[in-house]
């Protein structure tokens, strides 16, 4: 069977700065795979360039066998690619519930079907503030609200920019807690991770970036065994 | 008197109702696509001219003929806009927002000649709305029904708006794509559609704003411009993007006007100015406005760097000054008028490109300041019985004290906030000079501005023109290349940081605004001496609009480029004007083209040419987004 998401010599370019040069790495489904680097190595640059949010320049994505680089950011939406930028973005003047069907799509035979009521015991917390506007809402509640915003789209793949980024301890913890239980419900899970610890609880496999090209991949356990990989690209 | 007041009152009410409908729709269109869309007011004329059509055709006393008129002329200038979206605006999205403005100014010259095409030139008098003929008593005054039926449309179409916004799923995605449309994207919706939708619904709201006027005003050419700038001060006052807003602000404005007619006649529009002036300091969003935040999209690509011209450049720059100074040997006088113009055009495009290229603030009325320039040497002249070289002096500080006044506020504001504000004021003062029949001469002018005996000849006067323009535009390079235009740049390219390594941002901005209107001014004042006599057209958008097409036609980002984008410019519309009587809407289509062909400009076409054909490496100083 070949592999659900497929990237293959990708460039992406900031005006005249080459972010992504030739990055390559493939998702199988229902893992959960995390890609690490440092900051300004070209995590959010590749998923937005999955996305079509930046235009690649060269290199091809491939989603089901089916190539989406150069579609517009909707129709990759539609084809069941859901995306949770790092900085939340969360429609601010508009409610919880609002945020929520701004995402909604139709039910799809191969994803699993989300409604507000079934986020909501996801998310408990979002179920006692559905009028709430999203910018009265504090940084853990608004990234919840992404989360769930995204997945009324029902992806299949699920792109998550640092979902644990500028979050208390304990909203981590939670957060690593829903990862799971999205892979749980036969989700693919990209997600952009610069803490080792938050990566090893959720992920299954691992790739590491610096400076636009992809330096390892391997699964989880071969990533903490290779200190040398570790120390070289990780350790701030 | 009290009666009088509470009439007043009505009338200003009713007048709002168009304004607001045609400003609300302009806000919708800018919240979602980011576009100020300089035809809103065209949209409003075709509105109008459309139901003087419909309901002419449909039968003017039959109720069914006469409403059915109108909400089709509505809905037709909906189509018509999905018309512009589809085929001119949805390629520009990405554009500089200048850019964009500049495409719908295009669209503006178009429809003007379309309407003149179709409708003729005479003014058209609509048929009174069947039903709302007669009139109330009301405080001792009568008043038509119509104005009472017009008051009413303000308030329900605001209850409309607000329960569509708020009760439909278009609405929720129109007000999650004013905030971050980039994101609504993401999340799946057609932004496409939600644009051309939008740009329909906003598109019909002015329409319908027009066609309600049928019964109120005659029909005429120049709707367009006088709504647009109205326009525009309702959605700055009100609040960009707030629907309420503009509804409060439109209101304002109309009571402002009823009132202002009757206590100052001469003054309605400075009258409007000081309300605006007043709310902008206190609230510099508007009222219901909000400072805006988050995911904006950035002035387009950034910005190349401005390098001091290389010993090409240069060599280029003095030969095409030599060849200047020696074509009075060879050019008939003509040819030297032509010349002259093109000079004083190249000087007025510079000060403009300081402001906007390196200082980074759009202006769309800096034809203000050209005309405060010629005004001051015409009525140093008429009033001051000043011979032309005292006068020469004297005109661009009055364009200068202008730009320090009007530079206040609006180095207070930025990107299309600041271009609105810019048109604003010049439409202030066209109209002052326009209403001062006493001072001004109004409409007729002031004439018999003739130059000393010792500059009347034509290369004279030629030489004289190419000393000043050339020295002041020297000196506008050098202020570019000195501390105070870096600091300016600095300020252009991150206010936050600038401020935060000590330049006073707003400051600079307002010295900046005021060398631009004091330049200008120079040109103004030259080109009175020139043409002999000054008329408030000199201060007209049109002319406004010249200088921007000259600025950007060169390339905003590039020192040269006003100078070569002037000299294009004007040889291009005299061109245009002998050949077709349709000369605007040829124009119009050009620019058009111009801005889906080539959004940098010819010089920025040719640069990029030039860094390809070089494939240079890249520059050390490249500004890119701290994001990785």
């Amino acid at each position: 069977m070949s592999a659900m998401l497929e990237i293959a010599a990708l460039d992406a370019y900031y005006g005249r700065a080459h972010i992504l040069q030739g990055v390559t790495f493939a998702m199988n489904r229902g893992e959960v795979l995390a890609l690490m680097g440092r900051n300004g190595a070209g995590k959010s640059t590749t998923m937005k360039a999955i996305m079509g949010l930046v235009p690649p320049a060269g290199g091809t994505v491939s989603f089901e066998g089916q190539r989406i680089d150069g579609r517009e950011p909707f129709e990759i939406a539609r084809l069941g690619i859901g995306y949770v930028p790092e900085d939340r973005r969360v429609f601010s003047e508009l409610s919880v519930m609002e945020n929520l069907s701004v995402a909604q799509r139709p039910a799809r035979s191969d994803a699993p079907h989300w409604t507000p009521e079934r986020l909501f015991q996801l998310f408990p917390n979002l179920g006692r503030m559905r009028d709430r506007a999203g910018g009265a809402m504090s940084g853990g509640e608004q990234q919840m609200l992404t989360i769930a915003r995204t997945l009324m789209g029902n992806p299949r793949l699920v792109l998550l920019d640092e979902p644990s980024e500028g979050l208390a301890p304990v909203i981590v913890e939670e957060m690593a807690k829903t990862i799971l239980a999205l892979k749980a419900e036969g989700l693919t899970v990209l997600i952009s991770e610069q803490n080792l610890h938050f990566a090893g609880n959720v992920a299954d496999r691992a790739a590491i970036i610096e400076k636009g090209v992809i330096r390892f991949t391997g699964t989880m356990d071969e990533l903490k065994g290779n200190e040398a990989v570790r120390s070289q690209y990780l350790s701030v | 008197m009290i009666d009088l007041i509470l009439n007043q009152t009505l009338n200003g009410l009713a007048s709002a109702s168009s304004l607001f409908l045609v400003a609300s729709g302009l806000s919708i269109i800018f919240g979602v696509t980011r576009i100020v869309n300089f035809a809103h007011g065209s949209l409003y004329m075709l509105g109008a001219y459309l139901a003087w059509t419909l309901v002419g055709r449909f039968g003017p006393t039959d109720a069914l003929g006469f409403w059915g008129g109108v909400l089709l002329a509505a809905v037709l200038t909906g189509l018509i806009g999905v018309v512009i979206e589809v085929l001119i605006l949805r390629r520009i999205y990405q554009a500089p927002e200048l850019f964009q403005l500049l495409a719908t100014f295009g669209v503006v010259l178009m429809l003007q000649d379309v309407a003149l095409g179709l409708w003729g030139a005479e003014d058209k008098i609509g048929p009174r709305a069947p039903g709302f003929k007669s009139f109330v008593i009301l405080f001792g005054n009568r008043f038509p029904t119509y104005e009472l039926f017009l008051i009413a449309v303000g308030p329900l179409v605001l209850l409309i708006l607000w329960l569509l916004f708020q009760k439909t799923r278009w609405g929720t995605l129109v007000r999650a794509a004013t905030q971050d449309r980039e994101m609504v994207g993401a999340l799946g919706v057609n932004q496409r559609l939600l644009f051309t939708s939008v740009f329909a619904f906003g598109s019909m709201l002015a329409g319908l704003g027009g066609a309600l006027q049928l019964p109120r005003e005659a029909v005429t050419l120049h709707m367009d411009l006088s709504m647009i700038s109205e326009a525009f001060v309702v959605v700055v006052v009100g609040g960009l993007g707030s629907v309420t807003g503009a509804y409060l602000a439109a209101v304002l404005i109309g009571i402002l006007h009823a009132f202002g007619i009757l206590i100052f006649p001469k003054i309605t529009l400075v009258l409007v100015f000081l309300v605006m002036a007043v709310v902008l300091v206190v609230k510099p969003y508007g009222l219901m406005g909000k400072a805006p935040v988050g995911h904006q999209r950035a002035h387009g690509p950034a910005e190349p760097l401005l390098l001091p011209a290389d010993g090409l450049t240069k060599l280029a720059g003095l030969i095409g000054l030599i060849i200047l100074a020696l074509a009075p040997l060879v050019a008939p006088d003509h040819i030297l008028l032509t010349l002259t113009e093109l000079v004083i055009f190249a000087l007025f495009a510079a000060s403009l490109h300081f402001m906007m290229g390196p200082g980074g603030m759009a202006s769309f009325g800096h034809a203000a300041y050209f005309g405060l320039g010629a005004y001051g040497a015409a009525l140093a002249v008429k009033w001051l019985g000043a011979p032309m070289e005292p006068a020469l002096l004297l005109a661009p500080f009055l364009a200068g004290i202008a730009g320090v006044v009007f530079g206040w506020f609006c180095v207070r504001l930025s990107g299309v906030y600041l271009a609105m504000l810019t048109l604003a004021f010049a439409q202030i003062a066209w109209a002052t000079a326009f209403q001062s029949v006493d001072l001004t001469g109004g409409d007729n002018g002031i004439l018999g501005v003739w130059p000393s005996a010792w500059a009347v000849s034509k290369p004279a006067y030629y030489y004289l023109t190419l000393a000043v323009c050339a020295a002041s535009i020297v000196a506008l390079r050098l202020t570019i290349f000195s501390p105070f235009g870096y600091g300016l740049r600095a300020a252009r390219d991150n206010p936050l940081r600038a401020e935060a390594i000590g330049l006073d941002v707003v400051r600079i901005q307002w010295v900046a605004f005021a060398v631009a209107a004091f330049c200008a001014g120079i040109a103004g004042g030259l080109f009175a001496f020139f043409k002999g006599s000054v008329f408030p057209t000199y201060m007209a958008i049109p002319r406004s609009v010249d200088a921007l097409l000259m600025v950007l036609l060169g390339g905003v980002q590039t020192v040269s480029g006003p100078i070569i984008g002037a000299f294009a410019y004007a040889g291009l519309s005299e061109q245009l004007m002998k050949l077709t009587m349709y000369w605007r809407f040829v124009l119009g289509l050009s620019i058009v083209l111009l801005v889906v062909l080539f959004p940098r400009g010819l010089v920025g076409a040719g640069l990029a040419l030039r860094e390809r054909w070089r494939k240079e490496p890249e520059p050390a100083a490249t500004l890119v987004e701290a994001r990785p």
